[in-house]
Order: C-alpha cells, then sequence, then structure tokens
C-alpha cells in the first residue's frame, strides 16, 4: 500500500508542493530564530568557554552571571589555592574600560588581566604575535573583531584601517603597545576585547579596594570537584564548575531578559504558520482523496492500513520539509556567520528539537486527516 | 504475456447450494422520526453462483442501497443476509473488510480509479490490498489488463488521458483481479454512449461470468438486458419480480 500512498501525494503535483513550502517554512521559522537564540546565548557565556583551562570559578556569592562582577580581595588567591585539593589557583581580571581613539572618541572596551606569572585564561587561539609577548612593558593583545571594528583606526580620507601590532592605543589615559591580536568566541555585549597582565590590568584600572574578578583553579587529579567547591565555599565564597557557572549565566539571561519572549514570539509563529500552511492543505488533499480513499475501504483496505497511508504521507512531506527549512537556516546562517557578527549557533540537541516540532504538525495535521478517513462510510463509494 | 506464479489464492467461504447470495426480509431505513426514508421494506432475493443478476427499478426505489448491503459496506436494519455462506452482522467491521477485500469485487457508475495510478496499477490494488507483493500484482494485473485489451502503452497511462469505455475496462480488470466469487455493479454503462456500454457489459459476460462467481448489475439500461441470465424488478423498497430471462421480461414487461 505505500506505493499507492506516495503516488497519491505526488499526483496532485499543487497541493504537494503546497504542503512542502508549508512546512519548509514552519521548519525554517523554528529552526532559524532557535539557533539565533542559542547563537545569542552561548555568547553570554563565551568568556568561560574560552578560558578552558580550569575546573573551578570562584566569585563573590552574590554574583548572578559571569559579567556581573563583584570583585574579591587579592588574598583570595592565597586561600584558594591552600584549600586541599587545589593544584593551582591564579587571579583573573575582567573589567570595562574606555580607549580612547586617535579622533578622541571614546570606545569601550573589556579588558582581562592574565596571571602575570602563568598567563592562563589567555584567548583561545593567536591571530598575530604570542601570548608571551604580553610580558613586554605596556603590552596588548586585541582581539581580531575589535581590531577590525571598533578600534580600527580612521583614516583622513574615511577608511579605516585595522589595529595590527606596533600600533597604540590609549586605555584610562596609560598609553598601552598592541603586541598581538587573537581571536575569541564572539561575545554578547560584542565590545572589542584587550588582554594583559593582571598587574598592567589594575593599573590602568581605576582604582579601588578590591580588583580581583575571579579565581579560577584547577582541581587535583582524582579530586571530586563538586566536593572541592563546596570546601572553597565555605571560605564564604562560591566557587563554580565551568558547566555550573554556564549554566547559572544562561538562567540570569532567561530570567532577566526580554530574549526568551521575543523568541518564543516568533517560534510560536513558526508553529503557527506550520498548522495553518502544511495542515490546511494536507487535510484538503485528504478530503480531495476521500473518494478514493472509500473506494479503497470499499475494495477491503482496513483503517489500521488507512492509517498507515496518510501516516506515510505525513512523514514523507514532513521530512523534505524539514530537511528543506533547517538546510536553508543552516545555509543562511552560516553565509551570515562568514560576513557579518550574527550569532548562529546550529548543535544538533536544537535539531532535535525542531524535527520534534515538525514531527508534532505533522502528527496534527494527519490527525484530523485520518479521522476524517476512519469515519469514512465505505457505501459512499456508490454515491456520486 | 508475462507469466507469474502467483501466491495461492486465499481461501474462499463454502457456498451451500450454489447460492451466493440469499436475503430473506431485508430492511434499511435512513434517518428516523418524520424525515426518516425506509429504502428496503422487505427483500426477498436470491443470487445464484455462476449467474449474470440485473437489479433494475425506478430511481430511488432503493437498489444502490440493496447492493450496498450485499456487498457489505452498508449495515442492514433486519432481516436475514447471507453473502457466500457469511452474514456481516456477525462479524467484525475488520473482518468485513477483509472479506470484501478477498471475496467481492466492485465497478462503480463513476470508475473510481486512482488518477495518480496508471492503468495497470489500479488493477493491481485489489491484489495489494490481499498482500500480495507489488512485481506479482502488476503482473497478474497486466494478464487480465490484456485481456479486456490493453496494450503495454495504455497499461502505462493514467485513467484521465484514457476514454470513458477504456476507463470501464479498466474498472472491470480490476474487479476481476482477484479473482473474487461476487462481482456488484451500479450502473456500469449510464456514463458511457450506449454502443460502448454494450460492449463494456458484453466483456463482463464474457470474462466475469464464471461458475463460481456472481455478478449483480444494477442498470437503468434496456439495452443491456440481454446479458442478464435473470432480471429482479425492484419498486419501492421491495423486489416485485424477478425474470428467469430477458426474454420473459420482454414478453411481459
Ligand atoms: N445515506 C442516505 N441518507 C438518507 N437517505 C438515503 C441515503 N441513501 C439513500 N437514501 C434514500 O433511500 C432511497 C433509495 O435510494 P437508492 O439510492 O438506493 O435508490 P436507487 O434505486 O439506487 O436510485 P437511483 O436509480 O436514482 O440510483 C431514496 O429515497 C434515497 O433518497
Ligand atoms: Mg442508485
Amino acid at each position: 500500500m505505500n506505493f499507492i500512498a506516495i503516488k497519491m501525494l505526488l499526483g496532485d503535483r499543487a497541493k504537494y508542493i503546497g504542503i512542502v513550502i508549508g512546512l519548509t517554512f514552519a521548519s525554517f521559522l523554528l529552526t532559524w530564530p532557535s539557533a539565533l537564540f542559542t547563537g545569542v546565548m552561548k555568547r553570554t557565556f563565551s568568556f568561560v568557554t574560552d578560558v578552558g583551562l580550569p575546573d573551578i570559578w570562584v566569585v563573590d556569592p552574590q554574583a548572578q552571571y559571569i559579567e556581573d562582577v563583584k570583585p574579591l580581595r587579592d588574598t583570595e588567591v592565597l586561600r584558594v589555592r591552600g584549600t586541599e585539593g587545589v593544584q593551582w589557583a591564579v587571579g583573573l581580571y575582567k573589567g570595562m574600560l574606555r580607549a580612547r581613539m586617535d579622533d578622541g572618541t571614546f570606545q569601550n572596551c573589556t579588558v582581562v588581566g592574565l596571571d602575570d606569572a602563568t598567563l592562563i585564561g589567555g584567548p583561545p587561539k593567536m591571530v598575530a604575535g604570542e601570548l608571551a609577548d604580553l610580558r613586554q612593558a605596556d603590552s596588548v593583545i586585541v582581539d581580531e573583531t575589535g581590531a577590525r571594528g571598533k578600534l580600527a583606526k580612521k583614516q583622513p580620507d574615511g577608511r579605516r584601517v585595522p589595529l595590527k601590532i606596533g600600533d597604540t592605543l590609549e586605555l584610562n589615559d596609560h598609553r598601552c603597545i598592541v603586541v598581538g591580536i587573537c581571536r575569541i568566541t564572539q561575545t554578547f555585549q560584542n565590545v572589542p576585547v584587550l588582554y594583559t597582565t593582571y598587574s598592567r590590568a589594575t593599573t590602568i584600572a581605576p582604582q579601588e579596594r578590591k580588583l580581583l574578578s575571579f579565581v579560577i583553579a584547577k582541581a587535583k587529579p582524582g579530586t571530586d570537584v563538586s566536593a572541592l567547591c563546596q570546601r572553597i565555599g565555605r571560605l564564604g565564597l562560591r566557587a563554580y564548575t565551568p558547566y555550573e557557572f554556564k549554566k547559572l549565566t544562561f538562567w540570569y539571561f532567561l530570567k532577566y531578559t526580554g530574549m526568551p519572549i521575543n523568541f518564543l514570539t516568533v517560534v510560536t509563529l513558526g508553529f503557527i504558520v506550520g498548522i495553518a500552511i502544511s495542515g490546511q492543505t494536507f487535510y484538503n488533499f485528504t478530503l480531495d482523496n476521500l473518494r478514493y480513499f472509500g473506494t479503497l475501504k470499499a475494495m477491503g483496505t482496513t483503517n489500521r492500513k488507512l492509517l498507515r497511508m496518510i501516516s506515510l504521507q505525513a512523514a514523507e512531506v514532513g521530512a523534505i520539509g524539514y530537511g528543506l527549512g533547517v538546510g536553508a537556516a543552516s545555509a543562511w546562517g552560516g553565509f551570515l556567520s562568514g560576513r557579518t557578527q550574527i550569532a548562529f549557533s546550529l548543535p544538533w540537541p536544537l535539531l532535535l528539537v525542531s524535527a520534534s516540532a515538525v514531527l508534532v504538525i505533522c502528527i496534527g495535521a494527519a490527525a484530523v486527516s485520518i479521522r476524517k478517513v476512519m469515519k469514512l462510510e465505505p457505501a459512499m463509494v456508490f454515491r456520486s | 504475456m508475462i507469466a507469474t506464479q502467483l501466491p495461492p489464492a486465499p481461501a474462499k467461504t463454502e457456498t451451500p447450494n450454489q447460492v451466493s447470495v440469499r436475503c430473506a426480509n431485508v430492511t434499511k431505513t435512513f434517518g428516523a422520526g418524520r424525515t426518516a426514508v425506509r429504502a428496503l421494506r422487505g427483500v426477498n432475493l436470491d443470487i445464484r453462483a455462476g449467474e449474470l443478476m440485473m437489479l433494475v427499478g425506478p430511481s430511488g426505489c432503493g437498489k444502490t442501497t440493496l447492493i450496498s448491503v450485499i456487498a457489505g459496506v452498508l449495515s442492514r436494519d433486519g432481516g436475514d443476509c447471507s453473502v457466500l455462506g457469511r452474514d456481516y452482522i456477525r462479524m467484525s467491521t475488520d473482518a468485513t473488510t477483509e472479506f470484501r477485500g478477498r471475496n467481492i469485487g466492485f465497478v462503480f457508475q463513476a470508475w473510481n480509479l486512482i488518477p495518480a495510478l496508471t492503468a495497470v496499477e489500479n488493477v493491481s490494488v485489489p491484489l495489494i490490498i490481499n498482500g500480495i507483493r507489488r512485481r506479482d500484482a502488476i503482473a497478474r494485473a497486466a494478464e487480465i489488463l490484456f485481456k479486456v485489451g490493453f496494450d503495454d502503452r495504455m497499461m502505462q497511462s493514467f485513467p484521465p488521458d484514457l476514454s470513458g469505455g477504456q476507463q470501464q475496462r479498466i474498472a472491470i480488470a480490476r474487479s476481476l483481479v482477484h479473482d473474487p466469487r461476487l462481482i456488484v455493479c451500479d450502473e456500469p454503462t449510464s456514463a458511457l454512449d450506449s454502443e460502448t456500454g454494450h460492449k463494456v457489459v458484453q466483456l463482463m459476460r464474457t470474462l466475469a461470468v464464471g461458475k463460481d462467481r456472481a455478478l449483480l448489475v444494477v442498470t437503468h439500461d434496456a439495452r443491456i438486458f440481454e446479458f442478464a441470465d435473470r432480471i429482479a424488478q425492484m419498486d419501492d423498497g421491495v423486489i416485485k419480480r424477478v425474470f428467469d430471462s430477458p426474454e420473459e421480461m420482454k414478453v411481459e414487461g
């Protein structure tokens, strides 16, 4: 019966294309905002992703997310280092400082200060120069996107020339020299990121009593990390694994920003469009073919087999519509990612989620049709 | 022609005394109360194996209702009706459906061919329904279509591209392909011009009538009466008379 079902489906070209386009649209409208949302959410914790080395992030107990820096005393590094099970612990500075541009305007930058001795917490990839060059006096490393974009030097003729090694820039009235260009995961704030040493960063930064943003630590091999986090917690600090710290940030953004609402609105829209277009067209297709379903029933096709036929038809259009929709979304996302700073991320769990959503649409569309065909009286075949 | 080994035909129900269909006092009412229509008011009719029985009568007298009940696509309200020794009332919906699939062939006034399937695929449908593999079903369907005068090219045509007479020949092939023991046809010629209609019934007469098989044909068309073995005349929900030959009806009707 399967080939009959498929041929019936393909037999009505216009409706078939209509159903597939509807599902393609729906898949796209489900996948696209979800991928953007995932991309944006990933940016909120990109800093933790980029600092890959530590097992543990130690912050003030009041900190609600990664950017919510509540400075610690410098001595906390030593206290964490002294906790049983800690292999190493270093401090990390993260703050927002103003860079003065050649034309006199200011540009906010994230400044990351790395432990002077070890330089732990540096960028994941250097494009030019070496991380170790930070040991030179007044040196900073600039992220590629910032160097090309917001920090690029404006020429008199209006052209913008990317910042390169050897260029200088003024941070909070301190002159700094660019010694390297790095590549980092795009951040949520989307401002340039500068790397320097902890001592230099704290010198440049406006003087406050406490300047230590994070203590990052590594557990000794074989140590139970969550137990270690609890031990650090007893020092009056709060310790998270990278995963927990990301999750904390993720939930903070979910709860306290308008993003989820916008996102849900678009996704719901996609869902409704999907059901409206594809469901309606699929049902119309079934209605058009009711006479033939009735004929098949009269000629001995049981309801169970008819159910299988309609499910197969729905599955066919669902699979094709999903493939086209997700394909279009990822092609478009890939195209834009290479050219813009769009936050696009399509990990496989998301593919699974949008596949399930399309499945729900198909089941919904098929269910109405199946009901109609199940209730069909085979006697209708003799009435014209 | 393509020679194929078909799986053994499904077991058929035994018919006592060579009677394929026996209806006694069958009633059917549509609706209820003031608007109720008593379509069958006590039908008595026997159809024998091997005969072509025609059912005639004025419009609205209940012919379609009666063949629907006999074919098992409509349930009766009262009376007895055994078809090939079975009574639908004692069977589940699925069992009735499967019984139809194995034992009954249908020819419809509007042909009801699936437009997205080729002629030969349409004819193979009853075999597919009975679980026969597609390749074998197509081969068997091609044999039957060949008998009704189709060549290879026509077999691969889609019904909407064919004439009414050709479509009805596909429908006849489809009603025969699974070797059913009862074939029901409702007005098989009414959508055809008289010459084509005549040819189509002739074809049915030669191909479909067999020792074990009964044909019940509802018609208005007096020009095809000559192909009947017996003719049942229906009026107002009952069988008024059964003529034992077309000649008898000509003389007396
Ligand atoms: N599903 C139904 N609901 C209500 N009334 C019906 C239904 N089917 C048939 N009838 C009525 O039952 C009566 C018999 O109808 P039926 O179709 O059996 O007549 P017929 O002899 O086949 O007529 P025709 O020659 O016009 O096809 C008619 O009055 C018809 O209106
Ligand atoms: Mg009728």
